[in-house]
C-alpha cells in the first residue's frame, strides 16, 4: 500500500488523533498525581511522532490514554473521530483490538505461548476465522523475519526477537495507529536499530500512524517525523523534524537520505 | 472470542500450572465421588426394598373384603358405612360384577385354609391358598424350581422352600442359604395327600349339587328354610410340581402360605372357610362367599380409583399402595440426607476451585494486562476463567463418577463377601442409573462455574495499566 500523493502532507492528512485539555488525574496516598494535566494536540493520519520527556513526565499515561487502556480524568482524547472518554469498556476493548496495535519496552509477550499462538491471540478475541488466522500469523511473522522461529516461546529467543514477534502481533488485526512505549528500551543499539526500521517501514509502506514514546532524543530526530515534548504532564515543545519522506522510498534510503 | 478458542485457551492454561489444577480437579472428583457413592446407596437400597415389596405381586392388587365380616379398615369408615348385615355378600356375583369394573384385569377370590397334609406318612400342618392361573407370568414365581400348573384345576401343587425343607426334614438347620434346586430334586414329581373339611349345603337346598343357580342366599327370617350345611372330611392327592423361593413373610395376603394349589381346584373343593362359621345364613347358601377376592388392576397407577369403585359398592377395599407410601416417603427422606452428606465434600472441593482461581488471577495478573491491552474485552477475560472452572468440572465430574462407581463395586464386593459368610443371597446394594452419571456430571460443571463467579469477575475488573506497570 502506498499513500496517495496528496496526503503525503500532514497538513492535508484527516486526524488521527486529537487530545483536547486532556488530564490523567490519580492519587497516590495522600497526594495527587497529575500524570496528564490539560494537554491538547492534534496528530494527522500517517504521521510518526515521538512523544519526548524525562520518566515521569506523563508520556506513557498518555499513551494509556490514546490507546484506550486508561481513561482521563477530564478532557477529550479522540482517535479517528471517536471520544474515547465517551466509550463503554466493551468499545473501548473493540478500540484496542481494531484500531490500535501495541508495542511496548519489555515485550509483553505471553511466556506460555509460542510465537505463533502469540500472534494469533488478538485475533482469537477478533473472532477470525481459525483457517484463516494459521496464514495471516504466518505471513505477519514472515514479515518480520521470524518464520523460522514460529514454534518458539519467547524465553527461547533473543529481545529482538521477541520485540519483532510483538511488532508482528501489534500488526495481526490491521490497525491503523501504531503505539510504541519505549520500543528499544530493552535492546542494544544493532537490535533497536532493526525495529526501529520496521517501524519507519510500516508508516511508510502501510500508511500507518505512528506515535512512540522515548526519551532518546537522537533516537526520535533519527526516524520520527514531529516531536513532542512533555514535562510534569504538560505539553513544553512541538517540533516538526525537517519535511515528510516522500511515498515510496524505502527505509534504508530514507535514513540515508536524512544523514 | 469463540467457545473452540475459549475451550483451547482454557485448556493450555490448565496445563500451564498442571499440579495445581490437577489436585483442584482431584478434589472436584472425590467430591462428585462421594456425592455418586452417598447416593447409589440410597438408590440400591431403595431398589432392594421396592424389588422385593414388587415381587410379593401385589402393588397392581386391591384385596377386597365383605363388611359383614370385617368392619372398615378405618373409624370413619366403621362409623359412616353400610351397617354390616345391610353390607352385600362378597359372593360370585359380587366377584363377577368387580371383575366387570373399568381398569380391572381379574377378580379372584382367595380360597385360604390351614389343613394337615401327609406325605410320607407323616402329617404336617399348612395353610393351603389357592392360586389364579394368571400367577403363571407373575414375577413371583421368577426363582421357581419346576414348573407351574399344567391347567387351571389339576391336583397339583407348588411348595414354598421353607415347606419343601420341612417335608425333607431339613428344618431347623443352621445353614439358612438352602439351594432352591436342591430342596426341589428329591421334591417334584412326587406326591403327598391333603386331608381337608369339605362344606355341604343342607339337602333342603341342595337341589343340583354344585351347579345351583339359586338366586341369592336363602335368609332365615323370610322363608322359614333352616340354615343348615354338613361338614364332610375328604382327601386329595397332590403332585409336587414346583418349588418356590419367596419368602413368606415378604408377602401379604393369598401368597401368605406354605403350598399352593390351582384356585379352580380349590373352589371346587368347597373347603370350609373360617367366614363360614362367622355368618351361617352365608354359608347354608349353595353360593359360596369368599372372605376375601383380590383385584387386579389394569396398572398400579389404577389402584386408587378401583378401590374407590369398590367401596361404592359397599365392600372393604385395601391396597399395598397405601403401605409403599410410607416406605417411598422413608427413602425420599434418606436420599435427601445422603445428598446433602455427600454434597459436602463437593462444596469444600468448590472452595478449592475459587482457590485455585485467584491464585491463577495474582499469578497471570500481566498475562491478562496483556490480553486486555491487546484486545480482550472484559468479557473474554471472563470467560476464559469461567472455561477454565468449567472444564475443571467437566474432568472433576467425570473422573468423580467413575472413582464414584469403583467405590461402589468394592464395597458392593464386600457385602457380597460378607452376605455369603452369613448365607445369605448375594444382593446389588448399589445402583448407579444413568441419571446419577450425566446428573452428576453437570451438578460437577455448575458447582465448579459457581466457583468461578467470583474469580472470573475479578479477573475481568483488573486495570490493565496496573497489570503491566509491575515487572
Amino acid at each position: 500500500m502506498t499513500a496517495t500523493p496528496d496526503l503525503s502532507s500532514p497538513r492535508n492528512r484527516p486526524t488521527a488523533v486529537l487530545t483536547d485539555n486532556l488530564c490523567r488525574h490519580y492519587h497516590m496516598g495522600e497526594t495527587l498525581i497529575r500524570a496528564v494535566d490539560g494537554v491538547s494536540f492534534q496528530i494527522g493520519s500517517g504521521d510518526f511522532v515521538a512523544l519526548l520527556g524525562a520518566s515521569g513526565s506523563g508520556k506513557s499515561s498518555l499513551l494509556n490514554l490514546i490507546a484506550g487502556l486508561d481513561r482521563p480524568t477530564s478532557g477529550a482524547v479522540i482517535v479517528h473521530g471517536r471520544d474515547l472518554a465517551q466509550l463503554s469498556r466493551e468499545d473501548l476493548a473493540k478500540h484496542r483490538l481494531h484500531t490500535v496495535g501495541m508495542v511496548f519496552q519489555s515485550f509483553n509477550l505471553i511466556p506460555s505461548m509460542t510465537l505463533m499462538e502469540n500472534v494469533e491471540l488478538p485475533m482469537r478475541f477478533a473472532e477470525v476465522d481459525r483457517a484463516k488466522r494459521d496464514a495471516l500469523a504466518r505471513e505477519a511473522l514472515d514479515r518480520v523475519g521470524l518464520a523460522a522461529r514460529m514454534a518458539h516461546r519467547p524465553s527461547e529467543l533473543s529481545g529482538g526477537e521477541q520485540q519483532r514477534a510483538s511488532l508482528a502481533r501489534a500488526l495481526i488485526n490491521r490497525p491503523q495507529l501504531l503505539l510504541a512505549d519505549e520500543p528499544t528500551g530493552n535492546l542494544d543499539s544493532r537490535n533497536g536499530t532493526e525495529i526501529m526500521n520496521f517501524i519507519r517501514e510500516f508508516n511508510q509502506t502501510l500508511g500507518m500512524t505512528i506515535i512512540m514514546v522515548t526519551h532518546e532524543r537522537t533516537l526520535a530526530e533519527r526516524y520520527a517525523k514531529r516531536m513532542i515534548f512533555l514535562a510534569d504532564g504538560k505539553l513544553t515543545g512541538d517540533q516538526i523534524i525537517g519535511p515528510p519522506n516522500l511515498a515510496g522510498i524505502a527505509g534504508g534510503n530514507a535514513e540515508g537520505e536524512r544523514l | 472470542m469463540k467457545g473452540y478458542d475459549l475451550s483451547e485457551l482454557a485448556l493450555r492454561n490448565l496445563r500451564e500450572s498442571v499440579l495445581r489444577n490437577s489436585l483442584t480437579t482431584l478434589g472436584i472428583s472425590v467430591g462428585v465421588a462421594s456425592l455418586v457413592a452417598m447416593l447409589s446407596l440410597g438408590i440400591g437400597l431403595q431398589q432392594l426394598a421396592s424389588r422385593r415389596l414388587e415381587k410379593s405381586g401385589l402393588f397392581d392388587t386391591v384385596v377386597v373384603s365383605s363388611r359383614r365380616d370385617l368392619r372398615g379398615f378405618s373409624r370413619e369408615e366403621e362409623r359412616n358405612g353400610p351397617a354390616p348385615a345391610e353390607s352385600p355378600t362378597l359372593d360370585e356375583s359380587a366377584r363377577q360384577a368387580i371383575e366387570h369394573l373399568p381398569n380391572v384385569r381379574e377378580a379372584y377370590p382367595d380360597i385360604r385354609f390351614v389343613t394337615e397334609l401327609r406325605f410320607q406318612d407323616k402329617p404336617h400342618l399348612s395353610m393351603v391358598a389357592g392360586l389364579p392361573f394368571s400367577a403363571k407370568n407373575n414375577d413371583a414365581f421368577d426363582g421357581m424350581q419346576g414348573s407351574f400348573f399344567s391347567s387351571e384345576s389339576v391336583p397339583e401343587a407348588i411348595l414354598q422352600k421353607s415347606f419343601a425343607e420341612e417335608l425333607l426334614g431339613r428344618r431347623g438347620e443352621e445353614d439358612d442359604n438352602v439351594n432352591v434346586a436342591d430342596l426341589a430334586k428329591p421334591l417334584l414329581g412326587k406326591e403327598f395327600v391333603m386331608r381337608y373339611a369339605q362344606r355341604m349345603a343342607s339337602p333342603a337346598d341342595h337341589v343340583e349339587a354344585g351347579d345351583g343357580k339359586q338366586a341369592g342366599s336363602p335368609q332365615p327370617d323370610e322363608g322359614g328354610q333352616a340354615a343348615a350345611y354338613s361338614v364332610v372330611s375328604k382327601i386329595e392327592t397332590l403332585k409336587i410340581v414346583g418349588v418356590s423361593d419367596l419368602d413368606p413373610d415378604s408377602m401379604r395376603g393369598a401368597a401368605r402360605a406354605r403350598v399352593f394349589i390351582p384356585l379352580r381346584l380349590a373352589q371346587d373343593l368347597h373347603v370350609m372357610q373360617p367366614s363360614d362359621l362367622r355368618d351361617t345364613t352365608v354359608a347354608a347358601g349353595n353360593q359360596p362367599a369368599y372372605t376375601t377376592v383380590s383385584v387386579r388392576v389394569t396398572s398400579p397407577t389404577k389402584v386408587q380409583p378401583v378401590e374407590d369403585a369398590v367401596k361404592k359398592m359397599g365392600f372393604n377395599a385395601f391396597s399395598i399402595v397405601d403401605a409403599t407410601r410410607s416406605v417411598r416417603q422413608f427413602f425420599a427422606v434418606l436420599d435427601l440426607f445422603l445428598g446433602i452428606f455427600g454434597s459436602l465434600a463437593l462444596a469444600v472441593a468448590s472452595i478449592g476451585i475459587v482457590n485455585t482461581l485467584v491464585m491463577a488471577i495474582l499469578e497471570r495478573r500481566r498475562e491478562i494486562g496483556i490480553m486486555k491491552a491487546i484486545g480482550a474485552s472484559d468479557a473474554d477475560v471472563k470467560k476464559l476463567f469461567f472455561a477454565e472452572a468449567g472444564v475443571m468440572g467437566v474432568f472433576g465430574g467425570v473422573a468423580g463418577v467413575t472413582l464414584g462407581w469403583a467405590i461402589g463395586q468394592v464395597i458392593n464386593f464386600g457385602t457380597n463377601v460378607y452376605l455369603k459368610r452369613q448365607h445369605f443371597p448375594p444382593q446389588q446394594v448399589w445402583s448407579v442409573p444413568w441419571w446419577l452419571v450425566a446428573g452428576a456430571i453437570v451438578f460437577a460443571v455448575i458447582v465448579s462455574l459457581l466457583s468461578g463467579l467470583y474469580p472470573a469477575a475479578r479477573a475481568a475488573r483488573l486495570d490493565p495499566v496496573q497489570a503491566l506497570r509491575y515487572e
